[in-house]
């Protein structure tokens, strides 16, 4: 399936549409579906597509580029702050979130070119190490920047973010629209389904791209993209500068739903687990890393509802806490990936190939 | 000797304290094809890095049709108009032959960002334009019935090939092959003659650093020869095969003086 859905976005292919409609028409009754078992799981959905979308730009750094980002979590923090201090009584600055949710990608591309210029001299670990400092440092700072003048609030954070607005029209309240009722959720569901299918439409083409080859030569060899004048520097900075852009666009949004945000959301185990779905699904394959995003998030908190009444009902208490099993579960399931399929569930071609060569005797 | 094309000018190349290049001078004329020989260890490969900005040379220019080449920026060397293959092949393993050369095109187009996420017309018909050129740059070396094949899965000898299309993708005016014959057989390599004698026909100069002093001396107007980093002799084949310190320097000097 996954390779008639990037068929289908390359060129204008006729089989995969029937495929095609029937996923849109599942994804567009999913919300109202869902909505019957309770607004959590519409929430969860929403999260899940969020994380979708950070995969997918952290993708275009780990995934084309093969640049290892630790710290990816920090240009989703500066989008989501730039949202929270723009549109919130904090500041008492209320811009609609057309205008922020731009300026945030730009801001949390500018971070992106922050973070690359020096560092990108450096490969593999020790990129990883940079760029989890840099996270790191995002973070703390978002922590501590309430003296001497109080910016980002400190540990409490920044509340009552506005929800996205056009006009009277609000993304938090409840409508009704022939018949059916429209919750907040649903409709932040329909916008971020809008969303991802811009980003995924992005990313297939920024692959198939004079750009994207680029990339995809310097994560193969960079010395030969070099020899072939490739000006490495700049390119490997373009990697980072668009996995920001995303990056930023997901931290605004994610602001405007939640209403909060703090620096809490933005520790190193987020960055972790933006990365593993991009790992897990298959680097540098767009379905597989979507794919990843929805396993790690949405797996954990069906546990997480599950779990519990099931050990109530079946033992009479909870004897093993949901977290506890949702983070065993995670990591039995990577180790269980890098036994079985090392290169991903969906791995791009090239992925397949260089880990096919791996075992292979056929390596020149 | 025509026109020249590419001056190397007292190139010195230092690796701690052992001197890998010492002041090493030579001039490659316009539409020649210039042999670089000399025994193992000599610099040859050396000289190559720093002519293509791998290497940062410790003393010396480079100048390319009169104009200095930024020797510490190698993708503006390429841009300047020198293209290399490497010694020990250096394909882009895991992409098809196609995108090998279609990357080989990314210096000479410029559809970025913004151009490839809206897919204009313009980004569009350079695409078109790429594939268009790799194809016909397969073609030209003989590799077209592979050009879906995974580059790793070449034989060694079609891999050898890809990688001068893929330099030639850069439209060098040198083009300087490292060992291209190596691991060849004797088929191969006279195939491998032929279509270096075409890309010179062609209107590309050829530097090339070759061990088969057969190839090279069927194949070349010049030869350099270096030893110890020195350039000890320079000239048309036939006189530098009878150069004292050639003969010294491969065989020893007793054969020298025999000789």
């Amino acid at each position: 399936m996954a390779d008639a859905l990037s068929a289908l976005f390359r060129r204008r292919g006729t089989k995969p549409w029937v495929g095609l409609a029937l996923l849109a028409g599942v994804l567009l009754i999913l919300p109202f579906m869902l909505a019957q078992a309770g607004t959590t799981w519409v929430r969860v959905t929403n999260l899940t597509i969020l994380f979708a979308l950070l995969a997918l730009g952290l993708n275009i750094v780990v995934g084309f580029a093969g640049l290892l980002d630790l710290g990816y979590i920090a240009f989703y923090a500066v989008g989501a702050y730039a949202y929270a201090l723009l549109a919130s009584p904090h500041f008492g600055l209320h811009l609609p979130f057309w205008v922020i949710l731009p300026m945030g990608a730009l801001l949390a591309c500018a971070a992106g070119v922050l973070l690359g210029a020096p560092t990108l001299k450096l490969r593999g670990d020790y990129l990883a190490i940079v760029t989890l400092g840099f996270g790191e440092i995002v973070r703390i700072f978002m922590n501590n920047l309430s003296q001497p003048f109080n910016v980002t609030n400190g540990p409490q954070g920044v509340t009552l973010i506005d929800p996205f607005r056009i006009g009277t029209f609000s993304f938090a309240k409840p409508e009704t629209l022939l018949g059916l009722s429209f919750s907040g959720p649903i409709k932040y569901y329909y916008l971020l389904l809008v969303v991802m299918v811009v980003v995924i439409a992005v990313n297939l083409r920024l692959e198939d791209s004079r750009i994207g080859r680029a990339w995809m030569a310097i994560r193969e060899d960079e010395l030969a993209a070099k020899a072939v004048g490739i000006d490495t520097r700049n390119v490997k900075l373009l990697a980072f500068a668009m996995g920001a852009s995303f990056g930023g666009i997901a931290g605004g949004m994610f602001a405007a739903m939640q209403g909060f945000v703090s620096p809490e959301s933005f520790g190193l185990v987020e960055s972790i687990m933006v990365l593993a779905m991009v790992v897990l699904g298959g680097m540098g394959n767009v379905w597989g890393v979507v794919l990843g995003a929805a396993l790690l998030t949405f797996v954990p908190e069906l546990l997480r509802h599950t779990v519990e009444p099931l050990q109530k009902g079946v033992l009479g208490r909870v004897v093993i806490e949901p977290e506890v099993i949702r983070m065993l579960l995670f990591g039995a399931a990577l180790v269980l990936m890098m036994r079985f399929r090392p290169a991903g569930l969906f791995p791009s071609r090239a992925r397949k190939r260089e880990f096919a060569a791996g075992r292979g005797p056929e390596v020149p | 000797m025509s026109t020249p094309l590419l001056d190397v000018l007292g190139v010195v190349k230092r690796f701690g304290g052992l001197t890998a290049l010492a002041e090493v001078s030579l001039t490659i004329g316009r539409g020649e094809i210039y042999g670089l020989i000399g025994p193992n260890g000599a610099g040859k490969t050396t000289l190559f890095n720093v002519l293509t900005g791998l290497y940062v040379p410790d003393a010396g220019e480079v100048r390319l049709d009169d104009a200095p080449l930024p020797l510490k920026q190698p993708h503006r060397v390429v841009r300047a108009g020198v293209a290399r293959t490497f010694q020990n092949i250096r394909l882009f393993a895991n992409m098809t032959a196609l995108e090998n050369v279609m990357v080989g095109r990314h210096l000479r187009t410029r559809a970025g960002v913004f151009g490839a996420m809206l897919r204009t017309a313009a980004t569009r018909a350079e695409e078109k334009a790429i594939a268009e050129r790799a194809h016909a740059l397969l073609h030209y070396v003989g590799v077209e019935r592979h050009s879906n094949v995974i580059a790793r899965n070449l034989s060694y000898g079609d891999q050898r090939r890809l990688e001068i299309a893929r330099a030639l993708a850069t439209e060098p005016r040198l083009l300087a092959l490292d060992e291209p014959a190596a691991g060849m057989n004797p088929t191969e390599r006279l195939a491998l003659g032929q279509l270096v004698g075409r890309i010179r026909a062609d209107g590309t100069t050829v530097l090339l650093i070759e061990h088969d002093v057969k190839l090279v001396m069927g194949l070349c107007d010049r030869v350099a020869v270096l030893d110890y980093g020195k350039r000890i002799a320079e000239g048309a084949p036939r006189e530098v095969q009878r150069d004292p310190a050639v003969i010294a320097a491969y065989l020893g000097v007793e054969a020298a003086h025999a000789a």
